[in-house]
């Protein structure tokens, strides 16, 4: 199996970075391009970009946001947020993502995840779940669906998602740990990687979630401390997770 | 002229490769023309898509041809991801596909792990990792490098493939490319 992943996750809003709960209180944190190039820097595996404005008036300005990242920045990157059709995702990738996670689009439509994964393979296909207690929940988490999360996630693997991007909305924001045992579930139950996210509070959270999944989502842990991505890496590699080995800056 | 022709084969991201050839000082050039794929210094076959709807394209406009002439002249290529898997003989993906041939040797589904195999990886024997994001691999006498027991570089004449991506794998990516250019 390649080496476990460590994935920043960036939310952006009208074109720049932003910081906030439950979006309230928006902070600005910046530029996308400097950011993704700062995290980059500091040994990111991937990046996660989230248009948590997503509307349809919106969709350009994610798009330039995404063009100018894909100029500069030499590791994969996913786009979520307001993908809703295949135009969407030809949208997002054509201009320079490597792969798109849909979320409530896919529950809605889950044909959605066969055509993105047929017109560019299963590897550009996340499919995003919110889990509240083995359900799974749409809008930001505030409302829960009848479709049970381990259970969907084997779908969305068996209708062609290359990924499962798991988020535990009980552990989200509380950095206190990932949701273990749900993860767990989900791998098991398909043969898809897993990426877990929701909880990231040390590099020992992160540590434990990377011995059941294949990648872990971190937002805030990093965000507060840009510079400290690398000394993260270095603690959760110190705890026995096999990370990929980083490059001197050439 | 550009100094590097990026193969169009109709699907899938080339701006990185372009962005990287840019970064390294490289002027570059999508397009599937065969006579731009003849006359350049240098071609990459790029990487992302599904194996039948590439070679479709790549019939349809005629670039396969050129890239068998170019590669029997001996013209540096290099293919990238399902770059490399076209350059072969046959590959099982979409019930089975008939690839370029400039190499001998088939395409078959990974059997182990998570599949997509997704993520970083240490290729041997050059030590370094690279990012891969694949379902299927190479199996040809051309093996140069492997990672996890599966072939990730095929070399032979003038045609150089990896099944991982250097233009998403940082640095060593970079560097990988620099040298082959």
């Amino acid at each position: 199996m390649p080496l476990k992943r460590l994935i920043p996750c960036l939310d952006v809003a009208n074109g720049r970075v932003v910081k906030g709960v439950s979006f309230v209180n928006l902070r600005d944190m910046g530029d996308p391009v400097e950011l993704a190039q700062h995290y980059s820097d500091g040994g990111a595996d991937e990046l996660v970009f989230l248009d948590i404005t997503a509307t349809p008036e919106g969709a350009d300005t994610m798009t330039a946001v995404v063009a100018r990242v894909a100029d500069v920045l030499a590791i994969p990157f996913t786009v979520g947020g307001g993908v809703r059709t295949l135009a969407d995702a030809q949208r997002i990738i054509e201009s320079g993502a490597d792969r798109v996670s849909i979320n409530s689009a896919a529950l809605a439509n889950p044909d959605l995840i066969t055509e993105i994964a047929h017109r560019f393979g299963s590897q550009a296909v996340v499919v995003a779940i919110d889990d509240g207690d083995g359900i799974v929940h749409t809008h930001g988490g505030r409302q829960a669906t009848t479709t049970n999360t381990v259970a969907w996630a084997r779908e969305a693997a068996e209708r062609g998602a290359g990924e499962i991007l798991l988020t535990s909305i009980r552990q989200d924001g509380q950095r206190t740990g990932f949701d273990l045992v749900m993860t767990e579930a989900v791998r098991n139950a398909v043969t898809i990687p897993v990426i877990a996210s929701g909880g990231a509070g040390s590099a020992a959270h992160v540590a434990e979630a990377l011995v059941v999944a294949d990648a872990a989502l971190v937002a805030s842990i990093v965000h507060e401390n840009p510079a400290g991505l690398a000394g993260l890496r270095r603690e959760i590699m110190a705890l026995g997770v096999a990370l990929r080995p980083l490059k001197e800056n050439a | 002229m550009s100094d590097v022709v990026v193969v169009d084969y109709g699907a899938g991201n080339t701006r990185s490769v372009c962005a990287t050839l840019t970064s390294l000082g490289r002027r570059s050039v999508v397009t599937s023309s065969p006579a731009d794929i003849a006359d350049a210094p240098f071609v990459i076959l790029p990487g992302v898509g599904s194996a039948k709807s590439a070679m479709a394209h790549l019939r349809a406009t005629g670039a396969d041809e050129a890239l068998r002439q170019r590669f029997a002249s001996d013209q540096p290529i290099v293919g990238i991801c399902l770059g490399l898997q076209l350059a072969l003989e046959h590959s099982d993906e979409d019930g089975g596909v008939k690839g370029l041939g400039l190499l001998p040797g088939r395409v078959v589904r990974l059997e182990e792990g998570r599949i997509p195999r997704l993520g970083w990886a240490i290729v041997e024997p050059w030590n370094e990792a690279f990012y891969f994001a694949h379902s299927y691999y190479a199996q040809s006498p051309a093996a140069v490098a492997t990672s996890e027991g599966i072939t990730v570089a095929v070399r032979q004449g003038s045609f150089f493939g990896v099944q991982f991506h250097p233009e998403k794998s940082g640095p060593a990516g970079r560097e990988f490319l620099a040298q082959c250019l």
